[in-house]
C-alpha cells in the first residue's frame, strides 16, 4: 500500500489553511431552508394555502438542495477529484429509478387493489370510533 | 481537502490513487454509499406503502407535543429542535476537521466535545419522542392515530416510524461512540504524533452522513 501515493501532504508539509467561511455559510444555508420548510407547513396548517400536492414538491426540492449541501462542503465532495465525485454520484443515480419504480408500485397497486377488492375500498372507508387519538382502539393489545 | 495537483495529471496510469484521497477516506466513502442504500431502501419501502394506502395518519396530529407543554398543539415545533441540534452538532464537527487540518489538537478537543454533546442531546430528544409515543399508545403492531380523513389506520405507519427513526438513532448512537474514541485518542496525543488528523476526518464522513439521513427522515416523516 504505502508505495501507492496521495499528493495529500499528510501533515507533513505546512498544510493550506482549512478555511472556516464556508462551513458558516453552509449553516445559514441549511438553516435557512429548514426555517422555510417550517415557515410553509405552519401557513399550510393555518390556511390551506399552498395546495398539500405543490407544498410536497417544493419540500423534496427543499431536501434535495439540503442533501447537496451536507454533501458538498460538509462533507467536502465537491474540493475532492472529480474522479471521486463521479464514484459517489453517478452510483447515487440509482436512486432515481429506486424511488420512481417503487413508488409508481405502490400507487398501482392501490388501484388494482381498490378496483378488484371492493371489500377492502368500503373497509377503509369506515371511520374510527371519534374518540381522542390518545385512547386505544377496540381489539388492541395491551 | 483542496490540494496543489498539476493539470492534465494522469490519474488512472499507475502508481498513485486516481481518487488521490487516503485508503481509509475512500472506504468510508464507499461504507456511506451501501448505508445509504440501506436507508434508501427503507425510506423507499416507507414510500410505497404510503402510496399503496388509501389513508394514512397526519403527522401535525401525532406529532404535536413539546416536553413540559402538555397538551398544547405544537406541531414541527420539537423536530425542528432536534432537527437544528443534529446540524449544529454537524458544524462543531467540521470545524473539528478544520482545526486537524491546522494540526490545532486543543482546538479539535473542543470542538470534538461539542459534537458529542450534540450528539447526546439529539439522542435525549428522540428518547423522549419515543417515550412519548410509548405513552400515547404507539409502538411496533399497534396505532392508535386515526388517518387524516378519520378511518381507521394500519399499523404501518408506527412500523416504518420506530424502524426508520430506531435505526437512525441507533447510528446516530453509534457516531457518538465513534466521537469519543476519537476524543480519547486525541487527547492522548495519538493524531499529534501520527502528525496528521485523518481519523477525525472520517469519523466526521460518518457524523455528517447521520446528519444527511436525518434530512430526508425529517421530511418524509414529518412534513410530507
Amino acid at each position: 500500500m504505502s508505495d501507492i501515493q496521495t499528493s495529500t501532504s499528510h501533515g507533513h508539509a505546512p498544510v493550506a489553511h482549512f478555511d472556516t467561511k464556508p462551513i458558516w455559510r453552509t449553516f445559514w444555508i441549511l438553516l435557512g431552508i429548514t426555517m422555510v420548510e417550517l415557515v410553509l407547513a405552519t401557513i399550510h396548517l393555518k390556511t390551506g394555502f399552498p395546495p398539500k400536492y405543490v407544498l410536497n414538491g417544493i419540500y423534496l426540492i427543499l431536501t434535495c438542495a439540503k442533501a447537496f449541501y451536507i454533501i458538498a462542503e460538509f462533507m467536502h465532495l465537491r474540493h475532492e477529484l472529480k474522479n471521486l465525485i463521479m464514484t459517489i454520484g453517478i452510483t447515487s443515480l440509482l436512486f432515481v429509478w429506486f424511488i420512481i419504480a417503487f413508488l409508481y408500485e405502490g400507487n398501482s397497486y392501490r388501484n388494482l387493489r381498490n378496483r378488484y377488492d371492493r371489500h377492502h375500498a368500503e373497509q377503509s372507508q369506515v371511520k374510527a370510533p371519534a374518540e381522542e387519538p390518545a385512547a386505544k382502539k377496540p381489539g388492541s393489545p395491551e | 481537502m483542496a490540494q496543489a495537483v498539476p493539470a492534465g495529471q494522469k490519474w488512472w496510469s499507475g502508481g498513485k490513487s486516481p481518487f488521490n484521497v487516503e485508503y481509509g477516506k475512500l472506504m468510508m466513502w464507499y461504507f456511506l454509499m451501501s448505508d445509504a442504500f440501506t436507508f434508501g431502501a427503507f425510506l423507499i419501502s416507507y414510500g410505497s406503502i404510503r402510496f399503496a394506502s388509501n389513508g394514512w395518519p397526519d403527522p401535525n396530529e401525532v406529532f404535536r407535543s413539546f416536553p413540559g407543554m402538555g397538551e398544547t398543539h405544537l406541531p414541527l415545533v420539537f423536530v425542528s429542535l432536534m432537527t437544528f441540534i443534529l446540524i449544529m452538532s454537524s458544524v462543531t464537527m467540521v470545524l473539528a476537521v478544520a482545526a486537524g487540518h491546522n494540526n490545532d489538537q486543543k482546538a479539535v478537543t473542543k470542538w470534538m466535545i461539542l459534537t458529542i454533546i450534540g450528539g447526546f442531546a439529539f439522542l435525549g430528544c428522540q428518547a423522549w419522542e419515543w417515550t412519548h409515543l410509548h405513552g400515547e399508545g404507539a409502538w411496533w403492531g399497534r396505532n392508535p392515530f386515526p388517518n387524516a380523513d378519520g378511518s381507521v389506520a394500519s399499523t404501518n405507519f408506527t412500523n416504518f416510524f420506530f424502524t426508520i427513526t430506531g435505526f437512525h438513532g441507533f447510528h446516530v448512537f453509534s457516531g457518538v461512540i465513534i466521537n469519543c474514541i476519537m476524543l480519547i485518542k486525541n487527547i492522548r496525543g495519538d493524531f499529534a504524533k501520527r502528525g496528521h488528523y485523518l481519523m477525525i476526518e472520517k469519523a466526521g464522513l460518518y457524523w455528517h452522513f447521520v446528519d444527511l439521513v436525518w434530512v430526508f427522515v425529517f421530511t418524509c416523516f414529518y412534513l410530507l
